[in-house]
Parts: C-alpha cells; sequence; structure tokens
C-alpha cells in the first residue's frame, strides 16, 4: 500500500538474509545497494550491533558505538557491510527496520521516564544500559517481534565471529577485528587451512569397559 | 502437454538414505532414477569459507516453533556437511519405551540383529578407529578431563581417511581434500556406474497413484533454479513400480502429509514423534592455567591447549552414562565437538538466560575463543516433535536460499528436561572439577537445535505409533518405502548417520523384492561399492 515493507516483509526478508545467498543469483541488487543510508539509519543499526557485540569509539564524538567494552566491537567488524551486503538484497527494508526499532526506544523511554536528546534517532540516544535492557526485552521469546531482533542480532555476531560479508581468507589477511579477537587461525599460503600439528599424541584416558573393537558403545 | 517418464525404482533425496537404496537395486539390475533438491558440487567447489554464500548453499537451517534444524541440501545429503562421527547405537536404545509404555523398535530389530547391517556400511564407507595419537587437542582435553574426574573416555570412529585428513577443521563446508567419507566417494559414484540417474536440483512435491499400468505411484517434481532455489525453473512426473523416499526428517514426513489425500490417506504416524536425537551443546571457558596443573597437558612451549578450532569436529567422547541398567531418560554420550563461528552467538556468558548471549561478558568470553570445548550431550528425548500442515512446496518454506521456515512444533517434554538436566550436571562434574572450566549450555533463546533430526515416519509394531512396518514399508501402500533419518524410532544416544545407513541397508533386500515382484529384473546381492564382499556375506543369510 504505502510502498513501506510490512513487518512480515521485514521478517521474510531478515530470515532470508541469513541464507545469504546461495551464488550470485541475486547480484541485480547490487546497484540498490550502493545507495546511501541516512544517517540516522546507520547509527541507529549500529548501535544494536554495538550492543550485541560492544566495542570501543570511533572517534571522541561517536554516538552509535557506546564504548562500552575495549576493542572494535560488531560495528567495526563490518556489521552494516553485511546487512547491506548486496547479495542480501535487504538495504531497502533497512530504514523501515530502524524505524521499528527507535518506535520501540521511543516506548521505552517513555516508560522508563528517560528524557532523549531529539539530535539522535532514539535508540542511539539510550545509554548503554538502556539499549541492553531494551534489546533484552526485545529479544526474549514471547518479545512480539523477537524474530526481527534474533536476526538482527545473528547478522550482528555474524559479522564479528565470521566475517560473513568477506571472503574467509581476505579478512583473515586484513586482520579483520572480530577474527582477530577471537584469534582465527590463519590458512596456509594456498588459501586453505591444515593443521600438522593436532594432537597431543598419546593415550589420555582408559576406554570403557564395554566398548566393540570397532569403537563403539556395546 | 508434458509427457509422463517412467522408471522402475524412484528415490526422493541422495543422502545416506536414498544412495545406498540407490546402489543396491541400481547394481541388481533396476532402471533408478534419483530426484535430489540440493546441487550437485564436488571437493573442488567445498571452500573453506565462511562468507554468506559458501557453505550456506549446502547447508540448511530451517526454523521451527521451539526448535531450529541444521540439515544438508545437495547430491549426498547431510553426508556431505556432517562430522563423519560413526557408531553402533548402544543395544539398550532398541529396548526404549519412551512414554508409551511399550517397545518402540520394531520386535525383530535388536542391536544384535542389526550389527551385520551395521558390518556392511562400516566396510563400505569405511569407518576408521583414530588411535590416541590421531585424536586431535580438544578430544585430548576432554580425554584428560574425564580421566581426571574419574570417568572413561574413547576416540570417536570417524568414517575419514585419516592418512588424508589435514584436520583442517571445516567439515560443515564439505570436505575440500576428498578426505571426509560422504555418499559423493562411494554409493552415489558406485550407483552412477550401475546405471542410476542422479537428477540435482529436482524437488519432489506430490505422490499420486501411478495411471501407466503396472507402475504403482507417480511423483510431481519442480526443477529448482540453482541460484536461488526459492524459484521454479521447470517442472514435471515420474512413475516408477517402486518409490523410495529419502528427502529426511524434515523433508519425507511434509512430501506424505501434502500427498495423503492422493494416496487416500497416510498413518496417522508421519509427521509426528519427530526426535532432535536429544542433543544438548554446552560450552566450556577453559582455564588455560588449570590445563597446565591439573591435567599436565602441553601442546607447545608455554600453550597448555588453545586448541578449539584445530583438527576434526569430533575426537572423543564418554560411554559411561550409556549404562543400560539405568532408568530410561537418564542415559547419554558426551561428546566432544567443534562448532563453526556461526553458532557463537549461541555462548551463555552469565547466568541469566534472557542476556548471557550478548552484550559485555559474551565479548569477554569471546576473547577466550580458542581456549572454548564444546560437548554435545546425546540424550534419550520423547518424540515430542510435530509436524503442522504442509507447506505448498518444499519441505518448508525456504525463505532464501539456506534458511526455512518449518511447521514443526517442539516442546521439550519433563522426561526429555530430565536427560538434558542429567547431561548438564555431567558435563559439569567432568569440566568444572577443580576450577578447570566454566561450562554453560548454549542459551534457548530461540529454542533448541539440532543437527540430528528423527523419527518423523517411524518404523514399528504398533500401527498407531509408527508409520512403517519393520522393513521400511509405509504401512497401507505396498511399494513405498522410508529409509532415511525419519524411519529411525528413537533418539539413540549417538550421532545417528551409521544407524540410517544400516537401516537402509537392512531395508534393500526387501525393496529389491517388491521390485521383482513388480516385475523388475532386479536381484539383491551386489558387493561393497568398491568390490568387498566381507559385509555382504554376514548379511545374505538374514536378507533371504
Amino acid at each position: 500500500m504505502s510502498g513501506h515493507p510490512t513487518r512480515r516483509q521485514l521478517v521474510t526478508a531478515l530470515t532470508g538474509a541469513l541464507a545469504a545467498v546461495a551464488t550470485g543469483g541475486v547480484a541485480h541488487a547490487a546497484p540498490a545497494a550502493s545507495e546511501p543510508l541516512a544517517g540516522g539509519t546507520v547509527a541507529t543499526l549500529e548501535a544494536f550491533a554495538d550492543t550485541m557485540v560492544p566495542g570501543e569509539k570511533r572517534y571522541a564524538s561517536d554516538r552509535a558505538v557506546a564504548g562500552a567494552a575495549p576493542g572494535a566491537g560488531a560495528v567495526q567488524a563490518g556489521a552494516i557491510a553485511l546487512l547491506r551486503l548486496p547479495d542480501l538484497g535487504l538495504g531497502p527494508l533497512l530504514p523501515e527496520l530502524a524505524l521499528l526499532l527507535n518506535t520501540r526506544a521511543t516506548a521505552y523511554a517513555l516508560s522508563k521516564g528517560r528524557v532523549l536528546l531529539p539530535t539522535q534517532p532514539p535508540f542511539v540516544a539510550l545509554d548503554f544500559a538502556d539499549r541492553t535492557e531494551l534489546a533484552t526485552t526485545l529479544l526474549r521469546p514471547t518479545g512480539a517481534d523477537q524474530r526481527i531482533w534474533i536476526l538482527l542480532a545473528l547478522f550482528s555476531a555474524a559479522a564479528f565471529d565470521t566475517a560473513a560479508q568477506l571472503h574467509t581468507v581476505e579478512a583473515v589477511k586484513e586482520r579483520h577485528p572480530g577474527l582477530a579477537w577471537l584469534r582465527f587461525p590463519s590458512p596456509d599460503a594456498d588459501g586453505l587451512w591444515r593443521f600438522p600439528q593436532y594432537s597431543y599424541g598419546r593415550r589420555l584416558a582408559r576406554e570403557h569397559p564395554r566398548t566393540t573393537t570397532g569403537g563403539s558403545p556395546a | 502437454m508434458s509427457v509422463t517418464e517412467r522408471t522402475d525404482v524412484l528415490v526422493v533425496g541422495s543422502g545416506f538414505g536414498g544412495s545406498i537404496p540407490a546402489y543396491h537395486l541400481a547394481a541388481g539390475g533396476a532402471r533408478v532414477v534419483v530426484l535430489e533438491r540440493g546441487p550437485h558440487l564436488g571437493s573442488q567447489d567445498f571452500a573453506h569459507d565462511l562468507r554468506m554464500g559458501s557453505y550456506t548453499r549446502t547447508v540448511d537451517l530451517v526454523e521451527g516453533d521451539g526448535i531450529t534444524v541444521v540439515a544438508g541440501n545437495c547430491v549426498g545429503g547431510s553426508s556431505v556437511v556432517y562430522f563423519a562421527a560413526s557408531l553402533r547405537a548402544p543395544g539398550f536404545v532398541f529396548d526404549r519405551q519412551g512414554s508409551l509404555g511399550h517397545r518402540l523398535w520394531p520386535s525383530s530389530l535388536t542391536r544384535a540383529s542389526l550389527d551385520p547391517w551395521y558390518d556392511r556400511v562400516e566396510e563400505t564407507l569405511p569407518v576408521s578407529l583414530p588411535r590416541w595419537d590421531q585424536v586431535p587437542y580438544p578430544g585430548g582435553l576432554f580425554a584428560a578431563a574425564c580421566t581426571r574426574a574419574g570417568r572413561t573416555c574413547n576416540p570417536v570412529p570417524v568414517a575419514v581417511d585419516l592418512d588424508r585428513c589435514t584436520n583442517c577443521n571445516w567439515m560443515l563446508n564439505g570436505c575440500h581434500f576428498d578426505a571426509k567419507r560422504s555418499m559423493l566417494l562411494n554409493y552415489l559414484p558406485a550407483a552412477t556406474a550401475a546405471g542410476a540417474e542422479i537428477r540435482a536440483l529436482h524437488e519432489a512435491q506430490t505422490i499420486a497413484p501411478a495411471t501407466t499400468p503396472g507402475y504403482r505411484y507417480r511423483v510431481a517434481y519442480t526443477v529448482l533454479d540453482g541460484d536461488d532455489y526459492r524459484v521454479p525453473v521447470g517442472a514435471g512426473t515420474i512413475e516408477a513400480k517402486v518409490l523410495v523416499l529419502a528427502g529426511g526428517a524434515l523433508g519425507t514426513p511434509v512430501l506424505l502429509q501434502r500427498s495423503a489425500a492422493l494416496l487416500g490417506g497416510v498413518p496417522s504416524a508421519v509427521g509426528r514423534y519427530f526426535s532432535g536425537n536429544g542433543d544438548r551443546v554446552s560450552i566450556a571457558d577453559v582455564d588455560e592455567s588449570k590445563v597446565r596443573e591439573l591435567l599436565g597437558l602441553q601442546r607447545a612451549p608455554g600453550v597448555a591447549y588453545e586448541g578449539f578450532p584445530v583438527g576434526k569436529p569430533i575426537g572423543s567422547m564418554s560411554f559411561d552414562r550409556l549404562d543400560p541398567q539405568d532408568p530410561e531418560f537418564t542415559r547419554f554420550s558426551l561428546q566432544q565437538i567443534y562448532f563453526p563461528g556461526i553458532t557463537n552467538i549461541l555462548a551463555q556468558a552469565t547466568d541469566r538466560p534472557d542476556s548471557s548471549w550478548f552484550g559485555v561478558a559474551k565479548k569477554d568470553l569471546r576473547s577466550r575463543w580458542r581456549s572454548w570445548l564444546s560437548v554435545l550431550a546425546m540424550t534419550e528425548d520423547d518424540n515430542e516433535g510435530v509436524f503442522g500442515p504442509p507447506p505448498a512446496t518444499g519441505s518448508f518454506t525456504r525463505v532464501a536460499s539456506s534458511v526455512g521456515l518449518s511447521t514443526l512444533r517442539h516442546r521439550p517434554t519433563a522426561h526429555t528436561l530430565r536427560g538434558w538436566a542429567a547431561a548438564d550436571a555431567e558435563a559439569r562434574a567432568v569440566l568444572e572439577r577443580d576450577g578447570l572450566a566454566r561450562v554453560r549450555p548454549w542459551s534457548e533463546t530461540v529454542g533448541s537445535l539440532t543437527a540430528h533430526p528423527l523419527a518423523s515416519c517411524r518404523m514399528g509394531d504398533d500401527p498407531a505409533t509408527s508409520a512403517l512396518d519393520d522393513h521400511n514399508e509405509l504401512r497401507g501402500h505396498p511399494g513405498l518405502f522410508v529409509t532415511d533419518a525419519a524411519a529411525v524410532p528413537t533418539s539413540l544416544c549417538v550421532n545417528p548417520s551409521l544407524t540410517v545407513a544400516a537401516l537402509a541397508e537392512r531395508a534393500c533386500p526387501h525393496i529389491v523384492d517388491r521390485a521383482a515382484e513388480a516385475g523388475v529384473a532386479v536381484r539383491y546381492g551386489a558387493p561393497a561399492p568398491d568390490g568387498a564382499t566381507s559385509g555382504r556375506r554376514g548379511v545374505l543369510g538374514q536378507a533371504r
């Protein structure tokens, strides 16, 4: 009707985005994804990603990243780049998603008597403790839109834990902050992982007495 | 106007349950067609890559209500993406009664009667038992912790060529080195060599009676776009004298539900009694200094462990809680296992379940990722999963290439929760002793998660609570067999693949008999795909 995606469309698109692209078949979405997002949308989604995997501020006046934890967080790890991955085709839905989050943030602020700075999107205007409390409510199994927020959480975490918007070989080479935080191992020169040293090399337990010669339980 | 094709035997699905009948029927002389909804890929396609669009081509994440299921979606099915642990189910499993008060498995099926079929599968894959010096660091650490806690621990038999394996830990992506013995390396090439035709990106949609005299079933399928599995690019029908369903425990019941009216009804157990194999995963945050002090382990100068991402995903496991004398719903195995980073989100850093899995404390937990150890308990669950009405097409509503929404609803019963609690307590008893680690289960914010879907169209003797007879034939529908994980009656307390495969091997002589009755010139008795014959010798007495 209005051209705005419905909540159901949001759920479907977000769920789908996880699949991420079996192939290059959705590459036709690339031009749309390169269009700029409004600053408020980006800041709102960044603030949510930062609530999931918090990091240090990128610059002194950074509002979206709350600076709640040392080191880079999901934002620096590329959460917005993942959400905007051309293959996902999610770009057009992101403003509506940020709007929904800000609606929730406004309601939360009213219920808690918080006064929000009008210069920031409402979710960004919340401090880290409030963002965390609101996110906790949204992500509960009883939350009305839980699936949306779970998926947004999943993308935030996937950007940090797996650099899912990048080929892993490149991500490791470029010292992707999430993989570096995990101390993810490096591949061989051919881009494949191998561990020639992988075992303590000795018996460390007594086998169960009721084990078959093939190694199964009796 | 479309032309209906005909074949002797049609197989739906190409994982363990489909590849094995396809091989035996084709090798015995039948014309065999295999419909597989996923793509046909090989080792050169299996990259070491976590980018969206790599492994997501072949792995489905299916969200139900209260449960999420991981399953394969490619030629070779879950055998391509599995972790290759290949264990026989303990004997007591076959005597389980669940909540029904009677034996759930067919009376003809015991561990002893299945052993010759396990032998056949182990010979064919084949399965290897690693030596202790072939068990990777996480498996060694778990073993040492078991020893210190007064437990036993075993190396896990795996369908892996241990000499070829590089211990890269990328099994979920498919094996780039052809070391993991998926169906792509044994049954499927042998089936193809014997004349079976494997059609990738073909998704069966309905089953109806055939209209051609001499043929029993007519299957309608769609052809899927390899770049976007949601998009159909063709359709067709094919008639067969014998139909074998092996589309997995999330696929087979849904296909039958959708076909129920066309078939004049299906047994009431179709789409009920789903089991997630009682899977329960916990993450241990291991104290490196304690590994050195308490266990005396050191992998390199100054490094005690830090080995979470190294090796094969499954290395060792404890059988201590598989005592047949213990009551049902308290028995389980505890297995060391590795899951890729996409699951890191599920690890809990605090004891506040609503917020334990994100935020500051969770990021701090991630900084010790290399010191994590994860363990999988495979418990006795209560077969409590139930499928709702089927979607218009497919096994679930595919919202994108690797994500689906299923009608499967799962609410763990008190029995299942009892098993999980016992498993949690044991994991803590082994790993938290003297402060070695801090152990917490995966977050249950989105319900439970299983990589072992079972039992949604199960075998049994009781028509009220089982859909298949003891030869895997659907009750009331002669010549229609189910040979995948859906047929397994209960959770197994071990990884299911070897049992799924053994049951499929066991069904083959009966499928051959039905085909022969329908006039197909086919015999049972092919050797293993590589020509080995000792497994065949072991079963020929049973098969006839």
